[in-house]
């Protein structure tokens, strides 16, 4: 079995808030995150995909497929957006770096044929980062 | 849906390797430049990784707010513009990186209760890195 890791960056705005909380709860519970406007992250995105190599080709995976699944699925919808008011997963739901590793996870893993999802990682900032193995089985 | 989260804090001490069970010798060979007597610095980067379920009203494993605060109160105040073989625990222990892993994953491990410790990493330098993730436990998740 082999690993391997290719490397996204988007740039994304968000903002932490849950209707079903009050105006005090959202505030004493996502602090500067709250703010109704947004604010902007610098996102690396980590995909990790396991498989063994392909006796023919030498490869786990095409990695040019594996950068055009990338970008269609996730930069295409992420990069340059507002994720709470323009991405899907995010309309009825936080953007939280925990909620978006799962969204990709969820975008990506049904687009994969040969190799296995194997890890999504998340940097919102260089001190910060989600890892997402999937659902537990 | 459970998903690990990692953080990562600077931090500048500094400390000198030495063993009182060794001769002089035996130290010098054993740490070399590092057993130099009055010691010298590093700027450490800690790295910590929690996991748990994602919390489906707020989207957070737990606050990030909670763990920046205890990790501040109860890691950085204590090693922080310190020199480590001042501290209690490298009275007899020698404060090698290793060490300094070692307590710091007990302190998380006793103390922050809100979220599952996967692991703490500790960077000496940009070239050394140490991980400890409990007994037993690194080795399994490195070869599975």
């Amino acid at each position: 079995m082999l690993y391997l890791t290719r490397k996204a960056e988007f740039s994304a705005s968000h903002y932490y808030h849950n209707p079903a909380f009050s105006a005090e709860e959202n505030q004493r519970i996502f602090g500067k995150c709250n703010n109704p406007n947004g604010h902007g992250h610098n996102y690396t995105l980590e995909v990790t995909v396991k498989g063994e190599v392909d006796p023919r080709s030498g490869f786990v995976i095409d990695l040019k497929q594996l950068k055009e699944i990338m970008h269609r699925e996730v930069l295409d919808a992420m990069d340059h957006r507002f994720l709470n008011k323009e991405v899907p997963e995010f309309l009825h739901q936080i953007p939280t770096t925990e909620n978006i590793a799962i969204a990709i996870w969820q975008r990506l893993e049904k687009k994969l044929q040969k190799a296995q999802l194997h890890r999504i990682r998340v940097y919102e900032t260089p001190d910060l980062f989600v890892d997402f193995y999937g659902e537990e089985k | 849906m459970k998903a690990h989260l990692s953080r990562r804090y600077l931090f500048s001490a500094s400390h000198r390797l030495h063993s009182d069970k060794m001769s002089e010798a035996e130290n010098e060979s054993t740490y070399g430049k590092c057993n130099n007597p009055y010691g010298h610095g590093h700027n450490y980067t800690l790295q910590v990784t929690l996991s748990g379920q994602v919390n489906t009203q707020t989207g957070m494993i737990f606050n990030l707010v909670d763990l920046d605060n205890f990790i501040e109160r109860e890691v950085l105040n204590r090693y922080d513009k310190e020199n480590l073989n001042t501290l209690p625990e490298f009275e007899e222990a020698v404060p090698t990186t290793e060490n300094l892993c070692l307590h710091i994953y007990e302190i998380v491990q006793r103390g922050f209760s809100p979220a599952h410790l996967e692991r703490v990493r500790l960077e000496e330098t940009m070239m050394n890195s140490f991980e400890y993730a409990g007994v037993g436990k690194l080795h399994q998740e490195m070869s599975s």
